[in-house]
């Protein structure tokens, strides 16, 4: 018992050597879409979304054998659950490839090269030859039953708060279908996302504090935004986290939206899994090991034929089967906490929802848990049909006669499995920051080599080629911000931002000031957006000639942002709205006018004449004329003058 | 083992750092190069591919390729060898069940892994065949046979004839049904063969395929299977029909007539149509709903005619413009007894090719008209051009499709060399292959993007 006395405290209370003391530790898996016009493996268009479909295809999903021979977990267990598929299919976004009608296309190339360029960036070794991989997806969510898969870069680092998280691997694969319902026997999918191209990064577990998991998941967003070639928005990333205890497995949340809700998630895991090595003690203390389990399950519709539980009695009134569920000596313990207000019955629950398809809520009900709705004398009587003592728990579920006896089943399944520890799992994130079952952690067993595609060599020149065109590293260029007085609320989205190069090529070649160049690029933007203004045609072509003009003086900095605004509103380009310069000849005409004009004027010296003529000509010209080239013809003026 | 087997794939500096390292395929290990450390399993490798890599399966049990020139040590750690195998289980027995014989020659129906291509090979085997499908046990008693291991594309005479008469000695047996595997591409060619050379069938021969090959989790096989094994066992229709998917999705399969079927998508599930009429009957999982009265009765005799007669000198011709006679001129020349042309429209050719097959004819030639468009009957007295071509001899074969013709013909000829009993043949319905009518219904290749079409469309299930 010494070694899980350690209790979890509340989130805002856990401290980093509370998370030692329980062994954390945590990787991410993050999935990118890529920035390209066309899908992975067909020609489809990438990107567009709608809910809108045309067509519906059915399809059912059977395991098959991986490469060495052997059946997936995962995909045994989705089997049992008998799903029937259902895919929405809109005409413009799917083809017959996705609809798994026709063998894949050649892979997409603009993809590959972002990909690879990312492994670059993460300092991967890359691979010399890429093998298109099928992992396999029984849940449904490729119509085909597997993901292509590759991958393309192993064993590269970050420098990560003075030390190092390693990129276990980058792979490149196409995207799965959008989640519509899972009712029952159905699952519901729209295929508009299925095919786009994607990256997954998968760290290894470095991180050892949920805080930590945050803190890379956004320094791993912002190094593959830094290359401007990945999709932003809802659904354009999502996290998984791996999260383990000491003595706990490997476990993943899928699919977490959002990186702020990271750490509350894996705080919850992490005390997860240490509850349920806690309860596995709990349990050897009683004397009840996977060899010594004992339970019994059987169809007990009989004694709720005048029940009053609405639930029950609508179950057996519409002719479904009600189980009941006898496990010796769990007395308490579906109440054991495993989650903030979460207990073990949720493992289970979650469990016969899953494999049973009973997934009508609530789907058990257990003698452990006060306050439901059967009578106690009901609880006898089925504690009684079972020949069940004061020790025991038990547990009802209902639905039809094949999904409760299943159910039942899937009851003892997961009460054997806390004997043994934590189950490996895929959990899915719930909005109150703990986390359900998902389905079984799939393993190695589930790939296998595409034969549709033949392996492709990736030469050393295109990498060259690549890597000519990769951004500095994040870091170096915060640091070169730093150095030239970014302001410091600009560095880190300046050096993310698609313009980065942009502002580069401000300071350096055009000697723009820092401050001008990442505020005009930063911070205008937002504002401008603020203002209601449709900034996504802001291009990086108009802000290339806003700096140019401040460039060339052809306007001031008070100018920028009526500028953009009236380019935004009225749809002109900058060149259009800048005043039009000004030609020499005029220049000429002006500076006679000047001179004329200022002839009567007593003045000190010629110095201060030149000077309130320049002031003057530049009131005019500023922006349409460089000021040089205003001071060289007054002097040359003047100069005549004398002469 | 063979030092082939050993480096399984390999050849070239591949070959040549794996022997120097004495790294055989199979051996798990620590794999050096300029750039980094890999570990994970030797794979074999393809023999299509360069010579320039050696295939890794890394412990996430993904494949990578790492380039031969830059390894600089391969340590072995151990040993794994690939037993892709599917579990198998004895099929149950059942005395009450029906009795169903399968027929393996080949194709997706079953298939495995092949390390030489990279490719998927077919495999064949009714332990298997139930460790996979284990749904069949409910239909029937199951006994598996494999005839051929060939890519439906290496189906020829000798493989129908074997068939032939293999349904013959089953049938003899007095087995309720029987299921044919093979490979899609040539199915139809087959099933129309077996309709003439199986004929009076007392149980229905029903042949089968898939689409998708059974090591996809999508695969159609498992279904096709099932639909097929059921209407082996349980349908009264004594017929050879093709069984393979209606629509796209898994819902119900279709049974075709074996003389009015084609292969009509390269990859489509729903690729077989019955042309220019319609299919015999819908089969699911649950029932079998005809979809016609006029098919041929199962019966309890065992009179069945096993024919196999072939002559394998036939040929297609499918007739493009400006085709040049030499193109016929070649077949007379080389012996051919028997051509089919597909021509265009009605059933025509170019006048350049009048005197090949006036040749044809001197020499005794048979020369049968067909329709590229596939759909529609021959007619070669509406135009003056088709006049002069039977007047050449040229024979139209009203609605038979090209394929189904083409075998006819090998089957007449190897029967007779007399023109008039070959015709008598050639155009004597024997299982529907000509038909008196074409239904209104027969004809339907629905055009996307109308709106009706559309509308249908989105009310059923693809």
């Amino acid at each position: 018992m010494n070694a899980y006395n350690f209790l979890f405290k509340p989130f805002q209370d856990m401290r980093t050597e509370d998370y030692a003391s329980v062994g954390f530790k945590s990787g991410l898996e993050i999935h990118q879409q890529l920035m390209t016009e066309k899908k992975l493996f067909c020609r489809c268009p990438a990107g567009r979304y709608s809910d809108k479909f045309d067509a519906e295809i059915l399809r059912h999903m059977r395991p098959t054998l991986s490469e060495l021979g052997e059946y997936d977990g995962t995909a045994l267990m989705e089997f049992k659950t008998k799903k029937e598929i259902i895919y929405e299919i809109q005409r413009d976004t799917v083809c017959t490839y996705e609809m798994d009608d026709t063998p894949p296309f050649m892979i997409n190339e603009e993809a590959l090269d972002i990909a690879l360029g990312i492994g670059m960036l993460y300092d991967c070794i890359m691979i010399d030859e890429l093998h298109i991989a099928r992992k396999q997806y029984l849940d449904g969510s490729i119509p085909t039953g597997f993901q292509r898969t590759t991958i393309v870069g192993v064993d590269g680092k970050i420098p990560f708060k003075g030390r190092e998280i390693r990129i276990v691997q980058l792979g490149l694969e196409e995207d799965a279908c959008r989640e519509v319902s899972d009712i029952g026997h159905r699952r519901t999918y729209l295929t508009d996302r299925l095919g786009m191209p994607l990256i997954e990064t998968v760290t290894a577990p470095d991180m050892r504090t949920p805080q930590e998991v945050a803190e890379v998941a956004q320094l791993l967003r912002r190094i593959v935004r830094s290359t401007g070639h990945v999709r932003t928005g809802i659904g354009a990333a999502r996290e998984d986290v791996n999260v383990s205890v000491r003595g706990g497995t490997r476990v993943e949340i899928k699919g977490v939206p959002r990186i702020p809700r990271i750490p509350l998630l894996t705080y919850h895991e992490a005390m997860r899994q240490w509850n349920l090595l806690r309860l596995r003690e709990e349990l050897a203390g009683r004397g009840i090991t996977t060899q010594t389990l004992a339970a019994s399950t059987e169809d007990i519709t009989r004694l709720f034929r005048r029940t009053l539980y609405q639930p029950l009695q609508s179950a057996v009134s519409s002719g479904m089967s009600v189980y009941g569920v006898r496990l010796n000596g769990f007395r308490g313990l579906l109440r054991w906490q495993t989650q903030t207000n979460t207990y073990f019955s949720q493992e289970i629950s979650d469990r016969v929802r899953v494999i049973a398809c009973l997934t009508t809520l609530p789907n058990m009900v257990d003698s452990d848990s006060h306050g439901q709705a059967l009578t106690s004398a009901e609880w006898q009587t089925v504690g009684k049909a079972f020949k069940a003592s004061d020790d025991d728990t038990l547990v009802i579920v209902w639905g039809p006669a094949e999904d409760a006896k299943l159910g039942a089943q899937e009851v003892v399944v997961r009460a054997r499995e806390a004997t043994m520890g934590i189950p490996s799992e895929t959990r899915q994130a719930l909005k109150d920051g703990t986390n359900g079952f998902e389905r079984i952690l799939p393993g190695p067993n589930r790939m296998y080599p595409d034969t549709d595609l033949p392996p492709k060599a990736v030469d050393a020149e295109r990498l060259d080629r690549i890597r000519a065109g990769l951004p500095p590293h994040i870091t170096s260029r915060e640091r070169w911000y730093r150095e030239i007085d970014v302001p410091e609320d600009l560095i880190e989205r300046l050096s993310v931002s698609p313009y980065a190069p942009l502002f580069e090529k401000s300071v350096k070649e055009w000697g723009l000031s820092s401050k001008l160049a990442s505020v005009l690029l930063i911070q205008y933007p937002k504002r401008l957006k603020k203002k209601g203004l449709p900034v996504p045609l802001l291009d990086g072509g108009m802000m290339e000639d806003t700096l140019k003009a401040l460039r060339d003086r052809r306007m001031f900095k008070e100018g920028i942002l009526p500028l953009l605004e009236q380019a935004l509103v009225s749809g002109q380009s900058i060149g259009q709205l800048l005043p039009s310069p000004g030609t020499i000849l005029e220049l000429k005409e002006s500076i006679v006018q000047t001179a004329e004009s200022l002839s009567n004027k007593k003045m000190k010296d010629d110095q201060s004449l030149i000077r309130l003529a320049m002031g003057r000509l530049m009131q005019k010209w500023r922006g349409r004329i460089d000021g040089a080239k205003v001071a060289d013809q007054l002097a040359r003026y003047l100069n005549k003058e004398t002469e | 083992m063979s030092e082939a087997n050993l480096f399984k794939g390999y050849k070239g500096p591949a070959l040549d750092v794996l022997k120097n390292f004495q790294a055989q395929v199979w051996s798990d290990a620590k794999i050096s190069t300029a750039k980094g450390q890999y570990t994970g399993i030797i794979l074999p490798r393809s023999e299509t591919e360069d010579p320039l890599h050696i295939v890794l399966k890394l412990r996430s049990g993904y494949n990578i390729g790492i380039l031969a020139s830059s390894v600089t040590a391969i340590e072995i750690q151990g040993r794994k060898e690939a037993h892709y195998k599917i579990p198998e289980k004895e099929f149950p027995y059942d005395p009450k069940k029906p009795r169903v014989k399968l027929f393996g020659t080949g194709g997706t129906i079953a298939s495995r892994l092949d390390y030489r291509t990279g490719a998927v090979i077919p495999a064949f085997s009714p332990g298997e065949l139930y460790g996979s499908v284990p749904e069949l046990a409910d239909i029937c008693n199951i006994e598996t046979e494999k005839l051929y291991g060939v890519f439906s594309e290496n189906m020829g005479p000798e493989q129908w004839t074997g068939t032939a008469e293999a349904i013959g000695r089953e049938i003899a047996k007095g087995v309720t049904g029987i299921v044919i595997g093979h490979g899609t591409d040539t199915m139809h060619h087959t099933a129309a063969i077996l309709s003439f050379m199986v004929q009076n069938s007392p149980v229905p021969i029903v042949m089968v395929g898939s689409q998708r090959s059974s090591d996809r989790p999508s695969s159609d096989a498992a279904l096709n299977l099932m639909h097929s094994v059921k209407t082996a066992a349980e349908s009264d229709i004594a017929e050879v029909m093709v069984c393979m998917f209606g629509p796209t999705s898994d819902t119900y399969g279709l049974l075709h007539r074996g003389t009015r079927v084609r292969k009509m998508h390269s990859s489509y599930r729903s690729t077989f149509r019955t042309i220019g009429d319609i299919p015999i009957a819908m089969v699911s999982r649950d029932k079998i709903t005809p979809l016609r009265r006029d098919y041929k009765r199962r019966r309890e005799d065992k009179n069945v005619i096993i024919n196999t007669a072939f002559e394998e000198k036939v040929s297609i011709v499918y007739y493009y413009p400006n085709m040049k006679p030499d193109i016929i001129d070649s077949l007379i020349d080389n012996g051919y007894r028997g051509i089919v042309i597909a021509g265009t429209g009605l059933g025509h050719v170019n006048k350049p090719l009048y005197p090949a097959l006036k040749r044809a004819k001197d020499k005794k030639i048979v020369v049968y008209m067909t329709v590229q468009t596939l759909w529609g009957y021959v007619q070669m007295y509406v135009y003056d051009t088709g006049r002069d071509m039977m007047e050449l001899g040229v024979v139209p074969a009203a609605n038979m499709l090209p394929e189904v013709a083409y075998v006819k013909l090998g089957w007449a000829l190897g029967q007779t060399s007399d023109l008039d009993e070959i015709h008598k043949i050639m155009l004597t319905p024997i299982a529907g292959e000509i038909t008196e009518r074409e239904p209104s219904n027969g004809y339907l290749i629905l055009q996307g993007g109308i709106p009706e079409v559309e509308e249908f469309i989105s009310k059923f299930r693809k």
